[in-house]
């Protein structure tokens, strides 16, 4: 392939994903941000990302695939629960997530 | 620092330039910002596979700004496919920011804000600015959270070009076991971030996005985020207002 064509990939991927944003921009000036049709719309927008988020732990297609499910499942339990033990700090849940899980892989590995 | 947000009466609210300025920056550079400079390595690594330039990596991750969209794009090219499926296949992978666009620009409390000025906010989103700030904005002044949200956004996509960028052109190949970790940490972090999200209808339209996910990615995956957010989002709409107005709230 041409370097140009790169190029016009690019910018084309671009324009395409701006469209949306432009487009919630048009919706969000045209509706009252109390309404019951701002309130649907934010509860599609969490089920959407809770949704990615459960697919990419669950059920992965990355290399993430090849730790069994329960392991993973262990591995966000030991996030959680570092994460409530140490009063809520993000930081805690993830280190102890992460290398929980990359301690077990590497274990069973 | 960070336990305001269990039910007190009148939680102490972070205002004035400075004090917003640095929240943000420490709050993106306590984890996100190390997240997305990671991840954004593993694309540039994809995209240099794929025949993309360096340039192109980089203004990909900058225009694009949406992790699913741009793997969409690498992957489609790499294979082969023509230019229209390849913009349509991103286009779709990131349809999710019209709703998330619509339910964030409202809560910086911008009336007066000119259309083109909202048009670069809403380009400036991703969903770690979007979790974190529907998380910490009820900590900030609504008269400053426009600037946390900037200031939070602009560092993390600074962080994810420069990640592109290591990540095109280093050959350093890591440990898989350590990959496996980096990989896991992304979507843990939105997990803990949302976890602590309020609002009835928001956390049963979480739950059931999860349970509605499963089934529709097995029949239909190429929109199945789109279906998971309609019938998870509509169903917990539906019964979480219910639920809200029968104990009086």
């Amino acid at each position: 392939m041409a370097p140009e064509s790169f190029w016009v990939i690019v910018l084309a991927c671009g324009a395409a994903t701006f469209f949306w944003r432009a487009t919630g921009v048009l919706v969000t000036r045209r509706i009252d941000a109390n309404g019951a049709l701002f309130r649907w719309i934010t509860c599609v927008s969490y089920a959407m990302v809770a949704g990615l988020i459960f697919r990419m732990i669950v059920m992965p297609e990355s290399e993430l695939a090849s730790v069994s499910l329960p392991l993973r499942m262990t591995a966000v339990a030991i996030a959680f629960a570092a994460y409530y033990l140490c009063r809520r700090r993000l930081v805690a849940g993830v280190l102890a997530g992460g290398i929980s899980l990359t301690a077990m892989a590497s274990w069973i590995s | 620092m960070d336990s305001g947000s269990t039910g007190t009466d009148a939680p102490v609210l972070v205002s004035g330039t400075a004090a917003v300025t640095r929240k943000a920056l420490l709050d993106a550079l306590s984890l996100p910002a190390f997240i997305l400079f990671f991840t954004m390595m593993g694309f540039g690594s994809l995209a240099r596979g794929a025949g993309f330039g360096a340039e192109m990596a980089a203004l990909a991750s900058l225009l694009i700004w949406g992790l699913p969209g741009q793997l969409a794009m690498v992957e489609l090219t790499r294979t082969g496919q023509g230019l229209v499926a390849i913009v349509f296949a991103c286009s779709l992978a990131n349809a999710r920011f019209l709703p998330m666009v619509v339910s964030f620009l409202p809560t910086l409390q911008r009336q007066g804000a000119s259309t083109p000025r909202l048009l670069l906010d809403a380009q400036l989103l991703s969903i770690n600015s979007w979790a974190m700030c529907m998380r910490e904005f009820p900590q900030v002044d609504p008269g400053y959270r426009h600037r946390y949200y900037v200031t939070f956004a602009s560092s993390i996509l600074l962080a994810a070009v420069a990640g592109t960028l290591l990540g095109y052109h280093s050959a350093v190949l890591l440990p898989s076991t350590m990959v496996l970790g980096l990989i896991f940490v992304s979507p843990l972090f939105f997990a803990l971030v949302l976890s602590a999200v309020p609002g009835r209808p928001e956390r049963i339209s979480m739950l059931l996005g999860c349970a509605t996910i499963p089934l529709v990615h097995f029949f239909w995956p190429s929109v199945d985020l789109l279906l998971t957010g309609l019938v998870g989002g509509s169903a917990g709409f539906l019964l979480g207002n219910r639920r809200g107005r029968d104990n009086g709230a």
